[in-house]
């Protein structure tokens, strides 16, 4: 049987893409705008003038510090992530001490603690150690805050590896260390890639932890100067969409090549 | 490595030899503790103290919880809570169901109209914000210029009613891609027996619809619904570039009270103690996730085989 078109499906799907296109195009044309063009046309408008200056403004102000912050950040944060968290589901999924058993519960109950509940003590806690309005003050509690779910989806991966390979290896007489790195990390590829992901992301988009720990220009992240660049240039709209439009181009990058382990990044799940 | 047989060793089979010992969990473990778990207790602990920011934080008894209950923001902000949530839920559910099962279509043009409609998900809350900031600003924005639909002053974010819409069309902008994409893959894993039959038995689109597609996406419903949940109550990004919890009071969600009180009031007592509240409800909320989903179940479908 052929399906017939579903007109009301397709009007609204329709409807549903002016709405998350109109913004993107308001966005992308404002920024090759002057300042005054886009005042006067409107921001709905074909643009009526045409400058690069809104890029180079940001350069000049800064803006690329940001940028190279935010690499710094998320680097390590990943790094961090990429350090602990295999070895941890490693022991969870194979190890059958109790105590481990409690310590991945005590992980899935850190699913449920969001960031903004601990922000004092942790404000406390990094102010104390010194470490108040640095880079590495921001890494540490945001790769903590990447590891509950990070632990979940890897070691849900890692559980799909049937226990004959793990038995075979270990017939073979394999330390657990070579049981890691020659059976469950060449197996659990696919889960390590969507936890990088998942914790570039956090790290690229974090907005709090920079919010709350630092306070410098030289220390400053993207999202926390888009902020404060609306804060201060709020009218200079061209200039604003131009920010914002850079801040998003890494993870558009990362969409157009890598949309499968994008996706699952986004969405903190799978990994098979 | 040795390890005395337990009651549990039946499960998962094979013998005790080369399975990783505690000292592999160590250093998560560790990390983890000192800057969630030490903190979690430190929230605790700093809810009955008084600290300005200065100096060591002070115990004050339960001063700080009795400003708290006796605090007419602090209870609206609990109500406005709520209320965003249970907007974007009401919002986003269907709309991202009807989305995502029309998605799941294998049609090209479909395929083509999902892979634009995860845009917004590329960029971060504080861009989505200042995003729609832009776009919405009183004199060089979308309302200016469309005045005769939006009417008034095209300040959308003056009144309180105003305010809170653009805060729960932003929520929906940003998050029902990815909501979409939940039931996308859900809705494409319903047995297509079942639609065959179906149309066997002379069924149309919206009785398949209502009859296969949307009980089929019963957990899905769950799991979406409880993120939908905990994204709400922790909503913060977003209201502090878009309204500064105002006008006045009007959009002041407990999380970014929170943030007021603790790190603009420099009131850190109080706002440990609002962040407690935040820990109780969100902590509930979580572990009725973890019970319905059976996460807490150490070993997975495999054990046994």
């Amino acid at each position: 049987m052929k399906p017939r078109p579903n007109y009301f499906a397709g009007a609204g799907s329709i409807i549903w893409l002016l709405i998350v296109l109109v913004p993107i195009y308001v966005m992308v044309t404002a920024t090759i705008q002057t300042q005054q063009g886009y005042a006067s046309a409107g921001p709905l408008s074909l643009p009526s003038s045409f400058t690069l200056d809104n890029f180079g403004a940001l350069v000049t102000g800064g803006f690329l510090t940001y940028v190279w912050n935010t690499v710094i950040v998320t680097v390590s944060v990943v790094a961090i992530v990429v350090l602990v968290v295999p070895p941890l589901s490693y022991a969870v999924v194979r190890s059958r001490s109790r105590g481990i058993s409690l310590i991945f519960r005590t992980f899935l109950l850190g699913l449920a603690i969001p960031a903004q509940a601990v922000i004092v003590p942790i404000f406390y806690l990094i102010s104390v150690a010194g470490l108040y309005d640095s880079l590495i003050g921001i890494i540490l509690p945001t790769a903590a805050f990447c590891l509950p779910i990070c632990t979940l989806i890897l070691t849900g991966s890692m559980r799909d590896i049937t226990p004959e390979l793990y038995e075979a290896m270990a017939m073979d007489g394999a330390t657990p260390m070579r049981s890691f790195f020659q059976l469950v990390l060449p197996l659990s590829k696919s889960g390590i890639s969507t936890i990088i992901v998942f914790s570039a992301l956090q790290a690229w988009n974090g907005f709090l932890f920079p919010l709350i720990l630092t306070q410098s220009a030289s220390t400053k992240v993207i999202t926390l100067g888009l902020f404060d660049f609306q804060s201060q240039y709020g009218v200079n709209i061209p200039g604003l969409m131009a920010a914002v439009l850079l801040s998003m181009l890494p993870v558009l990058f990362v969409y157009l090549f890598a949309r499968r382990a994008l996706v699952q990044g986004l969405m903190g799940v799978g990994g098979k | 490595m040795k390890r005395p047989t337990t009651g549990r060793s039946r499960h998962s089979g094979g013998p005790n030899v080369g399975r990783p010992g505690f000292a592999w969990a160590l250093p998560a473990t560790v990390f983890f503790a000192l800057f969630a778990i030490v903190p979690l207790i430190g929230v605790a602990v700093m809810s009955f103290t008084s600290w300005s920011g200065l100096g060591s934080p002070e115990f004050n008894g339960l001063d700080n919880w009795n400003k708290l209950l006796g605090d007419k923001v602090m209870m609206q902000s609990l109500w406005l809570s709520a209320l965003l949530t249970v907007l974007g839920v009401v919002i986003q559910t269907p709309l991202s169901i009807l989305l995502g099962v029309w998605a799941a279509g294998q049609q090209k043009n479909r395929a083509v109209l999902s892979a634009i409609y995860f845009i917004p998900l590329l960029l971060s809350s504080a861009a989505v914000s200042v995003l729609w900031r832009a776009l919405l600003d009183p004199n060089f924005g979308i309302p200016g210029q469309l005045a005769g639909i939006f009417g008034g002053d095209g300040n959308l974010l003056g009144s309180q009613a105003g305010a809170i819409a653009v805060l729960t069309f932003v929520g929906a902008w940003q998050f029902t891609p990815l909501h979409t994409l939940l039931y996308q893959g859900a809705a494409r894993s319903v047995p297509p027996v079942l639609y065959q039959a179906a149309e066997i038995d002379g069924a149309g689109t919206m009785r398949k619809f209502f009859s296969i597609t949307l009980p089929q996406l019963r957990n899905t419903i769950v799991t979406s619904g409880i993120l939908m949940v905990v994204g709400g109550l922790t909503t913060f990004d977003t209201v502090l570039i878009l309204t500064k919890g105002g006008p006045g009071t009007d959009t002041t969600i407990t999380p970014y009270y929170m943030y007021r009180k603790a790190f603009q009031s420099f009131d850190f007592g109080v706002g440990s103690a609002i962040a407690l509240v935040l820990v109780v409800i969100a902590t509930a909320i979580s572990l009725i996730m973890v019970r319905a989903t059976g996460y807490d179940k150490m070993n997975s479908a495999q054990e046994g085989i």
